[in-house]
């Protein structure tokens, strides 16, 4: 001790022992102080980095250039109203340096060429992170309240729609992952509100329940329960992993509850008729083009068809004969709001139908299944089990509410804080991966989880994590002007007699009448303004082929020739152009201008790369057949669309050729001379 | 005494720490990899890719179709239980990394390639029964923009010049008098400006003196969208294409 004390005093004395060398130990100390803020500036992460990236930018050919531009320091993009301070681009020099496009080395890679400047909407919004931090770790991954890692590039899209809530064409995966929340009925449990106010409305059409009964055996209905992808691979109903006994008793309770429809006994107290002929069936079923909506299983395993109304390859094992020969006689009668047209199909018609899907079964689906007769106490607690899982959000059940808020509310999922989320053990703490595994194993995370196993592929799940991480809170504190709103459905409902027919065929289940419909056959908004009375009444009597590529075709639906006319008159009268005027259609059909039309179509247009006009020389089938257009469209319709097809198709393929007056004008004339032969339509 | 005992004690215990972390260190980085666990049974002496090379994905993202390779021996005969590993440069993951052959001898991985656009070399590499034997396959990733573009071709040019048809859409190809080019086909349109590109998207084929079954589409896409569509072509294009002025010698 006394050893130390002597040093000690040595130290002091040699330090502070006359007045001179006391100011200049005091000042060296100040000085060192002083240099701890230029010294941690210098060893810090960004300026290792920018003196890389000068390193990087030293020996290129416009280094002169690029170091101009190169400002030393920590750079910010600061935007007061998106709430945006990002200072990514202290470090990432490189993002608008187009000559750097070589360049593959992080952080000084050349960004992307998107819609926006980086300098107009900052980083962070896109790519999540931290954007004030100045250290990698704290930007890119950092995990603290209130932060969040980056967001891994294949969801990059989520960003676009924080402010696009309308289909962008460069966000297919945002766009796919909107399209299944409302159709696989996400919706139904959870409910989701657009930052403005709009709510997300499932397009699903669950069956309703209330008359089961008459259609599925309470076996198919077990086995459906139990596995409906057994059944169906590509049905969207989810997997609740019943066991046999809940299985047993949600059957027991719907077929219990589940009351007779007039329709359906009635067709069961007859027999149906008797097929004509076996081969009637699958022939019918190809006229019809039942595929352009149901699809089918083939030999190889793979779903051919459509995928609007349920799949058909098992359908023999579910339906009932009488229910499907009833079904079949008019669906809107199960089913007010089916997507399903109502074929006039005669009854030997029907029969062969029922006869040719009947044997669409599998015999060993569900051939195990035996069920007693359920006991009052089975069915109580299949309705308590109802009541549970929420399967009235879906579907209609006699004497099962529709649940109100079933399942959490998903309208701000994307900015879901990391400390409220209750991850599993060994998996990454983002938010995508936990939003990926809760779609992917829902009942992981525990057992009281009552969400069900969807069977999605990746990209599926992908897609979904995609529309779900849009759901940020920025995306509801984001100015007005920032924001493109969704094109709402108009509820366009078609008036009188014809309104009826229009929803008794389910017409807007394929096409678009005033915004509102399907988008598998064209827009027919102003079909009236574009065909001809008789090609109509025609058509609709037989469709025939217009455009011989498409797979999906318009079917036949054995309409009466009063029904007939009532649609062709209102189609004619209600669904004209604006932009058309007929009196104004050029009328010229001097041989000259149809030669000269002739020669511009050949020619100058080359428009048989893609039409076809003579059969035996033409070969293009891109756009629809010519060779009877004649007969089919009105001149003003014609002209028009030469003029500009995308005026009155929004998004039509062919190209607009700014053409000239008078070249339209003798296209039109040799279009129109192009008759069928004799026959229907012909004038 | 005793403070430089405890000193020392000190500077031995760190040093100790620092070579045990380093140790640990060094081991993670080389200790084996996901296939230890995989044992092969047997050896092949040739890899054949049997499906999934040349796709076209987009940067960060699965591509939609798996890797599928083949281990053969000498005779040419399909190789069960072989061990292929597979490897990319950075950002590329593999699921799995490692994998035995099946009994087909085909051995399949889903691919995730990286941030950057481009071409993603990819090697399959297998034992072999002398020395190992690999197979280089390659993939492209198209970012935002080349993407747009590849969705604008669909719509607008494959029907064309895609000569592939497939169920849903039946190519015009071969209805075609003069041929257009498949925008894979990088000895032609590699020699062709942007301008040039350019003008022949926006006036159709007569603006370069080519065929008038090209129409003009000037007036439905617009300047981004051409933009787009020429960096997806460019993306593309077999042989790669090389861009003008942006390969710097030293001064």
């Amino acid at each position: 001790m006394r050893s130390i004390g002597k040093y000690l005093s040595s130290a002091w004395r040699a330090l502070f022992g006359d007045p001179v060398r006391a100011f200049g130990f005091v000042s060296l100390i100040l000085l060192l102080t002083l240099a701890i803020a230029p010294a941690k500036d210098h060893f810090s992460q960004w300026h290792s980095y920018q003196r890389k990236y000068i390193a990087l930018i030293r020996d290129r050919g416009d280094a002169v250039s690029l170091r101009r531009r190169m400002e030393p320091g920590i750079h910010q993009i600061w935007l007061p109203e998106l709430g945006v301070v990002d200072r990514c681009n202290t470090c990432h020099l490189g993002l608008k340096e187009a000559s750097l496009s070589d360049v593959t080395q992080q952080p000084f890679r050349k960004h992307p060429v998107i819609p926006h400047p980086v300098d107009g909407f900052g980083c962070v919004i896109c790519h999540g992170g931290q954007g004030p931090a100045t250290t990698v770790a704290e930007a890119h991954h950092s995990e603290r309240a209130g932060e969040e890692p980056i967001l891994p590039m294949r969801y990059i899209e989520s960003g676009c729609g924080q402010c696009h809530q309308n289909a962008l064409t460069g966000t297919p995966q945002l766009n796919l992952g909107r399209t299944m929340l409302t159709r696989y009925g996400c919706v139904h449990c959870h409910a989701i509100t657009r930052p403005d106010g709009s709510k997300i409305e499932a397009t699903d059409h669950p069956p309703s329940l209330a008359h089961l009964a008459d259609k599925a055996t309470r076996e198919w209905i077990f086995s459906w329960l139990k596995d409906p992808q057994a059944y169906a691979a590509s049905t969207t109903m989810p997997n609740f992993k019943l066991s046999d006994a809940d299985a047993s008793d949600i059957s027991a309770y719907l077929v219990s509850s589940s009351t007779p429809q007039a329709g359906d006994t009635g067709a069961a107290g007859t027999k149906p008729a008797a097929a004509a002929e076996t081969a009637a069936g699958p022939s019918l079923y190809g006229e019809s083009f039942c595929a352009s909506c149901h699809s089918v299983q083939n030999a190889a395993g793979n779903l051919v068809g459509g995928d609007l109304g349920p799949e058909l390859t098992r359908i023999g094992n579910k339906a009932k004969p009488e229910w499907l020969a009833a079904w079949l006689q008019n669906p809107r009668v199960y089913d007010s709001t089916t997507l399903m047209p109502h074929y006039r199909f005669t009854p030997q018609q029907i029969a062969a139908l029922v006869d040719f899907l009947q044997a669409k079964s599998d015999s060993d689906y569900g051939s195990g299944v035996h069920l007693d007769a359920a006991t009052p106490q089975q069915i109580a607690h299949g309705r308590k089990l109802i009541v549970e899982l929420g399967c009235a959000a879906c579907h209609e059940i006699n004497g099962v509410q529709k649940p109100e808020n079933f399942a959490p509310d998903l309208s701000s999922i994307g900015s879901k804080p990391l400390a409220q989320i209750v991850f599993l053990p060994g998996m990454e703490h983002s938010l995508p991966s936990y939003i990926v595994a809760k779609i992917r194993q829902p009942r992981a995370f525990g057992s009281s989880v009552k969400m069900p196993q969807f069977t999605l592929t990746a990209s599926q799940t992908d897609a979904l994590a995609t529309a779900l991480l849009a759901l940020t809170a920025r995306s509801r504190s984001m100015p007005d002007s920032l924001r493109v709103a969704v094109v709402p459905e108009t509820n366009y409902h078609p008036a009188g007699h014809a309104g009826k027919l229009i929803t008794e065929l389910a017409c807007l289940s394929c096409h678009r009448f005033n915004g509102r419909g399907g988008d598998m056959a064209p827009d027919l908004s102003w079909e009236g303004s574009s065909v001809q009375r008789q090609w109509l009444t025609a058509f609709l009597h037989n469709p025939n082929t217009l455009r011989p590529s498409l797979i999906r075709r318009m079917p036949r639906f054995n309409l009466s020739d009063s029904d007939n006319t009532t649609l062709t008159d209102y189609i004619l009268s209600v669904y004209q152009s604006p932009a058309i005027d007929a009196d104004l259609a050029p009328t010229t059909t001097t041989p000259d201008a149809i030669e000269h039309g002739r020669q511009l179509f050949y020619s100058k247009y080359a428009c048989q790369a893609c039409h076809i006009v003579d059969t035996k020389t033409d070969k293009g089938y891109i756009g629809p057949t010519l060779t009877q257009v004649g007969s089919r469209l009105t001149p003003a319709w014609i002209y028009e669309w030469l003029k500009s097809p995308q005026a009155l198709r929004p998004g039509a393929a062919e190209p607009n050729q700014n053409m000239s007056d008078e070249d339209a004008r003798a296209l039109t004339a040799f279009l129109m001379s192009l008759k069928a032969p004799g026959g229907r339509g012909a004038k | 005494m005793m403070t430089r005992s405890t000193a020392n004690f000190g500077i031995w215990a760190f040093a100790a720490v620092a070579l045990l972390s380093l140790a640990e260190l060094a081991g993670c980085r080389h200790s084996a990899p996901a296939n230890a666990v995989l044992k092969a049974t047997a050896q092949g002496t040739a890899l054949v890719e049997s499906s999934g090379g040349h796709q076209v994905g987009v940067t960060g993202t699965a591509l939609k179709d798996p890797l599928v390779v083949q281990v053969n021996d000498d005779q040419g005969n399909a190789v069960p239980g072989a061990l292929i590993e597979f490897h990319g440069p950075a950002g590329v993951s593999f699921d799995p990394s490692a994998v035995l052959t099946d009994s087909s001898g085909q051995a399949t991985t889903a691919v995730t390639l990286g941030d950057t656009s481009g071409r993603y070399q990819i090697d399959a590499v297998t034992p072999g029964k002398t020395k190992p034997v690999s197979l280089e396959i390659v993939e492209t990733a198209l970012d935002y923009q080349e993407r747009v573009g590849a969705i604008l071709a669909d719509k607008y040019c494959n029907r064309c010049h895609d000569p592939e048809s497939s169920p849903v859409r039946v190519s015009n190809y071969d209805n075609l008098e003069i041929k257009p080019h498949p925008f894979t086909e990088g000895n032609t349109l590699n020699k062709m400006s942007d301008a040039d590109l350019t003008s022949i998207i926006q006036h159709g084929g007569p603006a370069l003196n080519r065929s008038a079954l090209m129409p003009p589409y000037g007036n439905t896409l617009s300047g981004s969208d051409v933009k787009a569509l020429i960096a997806c072509t460019r993306a593309v294009s077999d042989p790669p294409y090389q861009p003008p002025g942006t390969v710097y010698e030293r001064k």
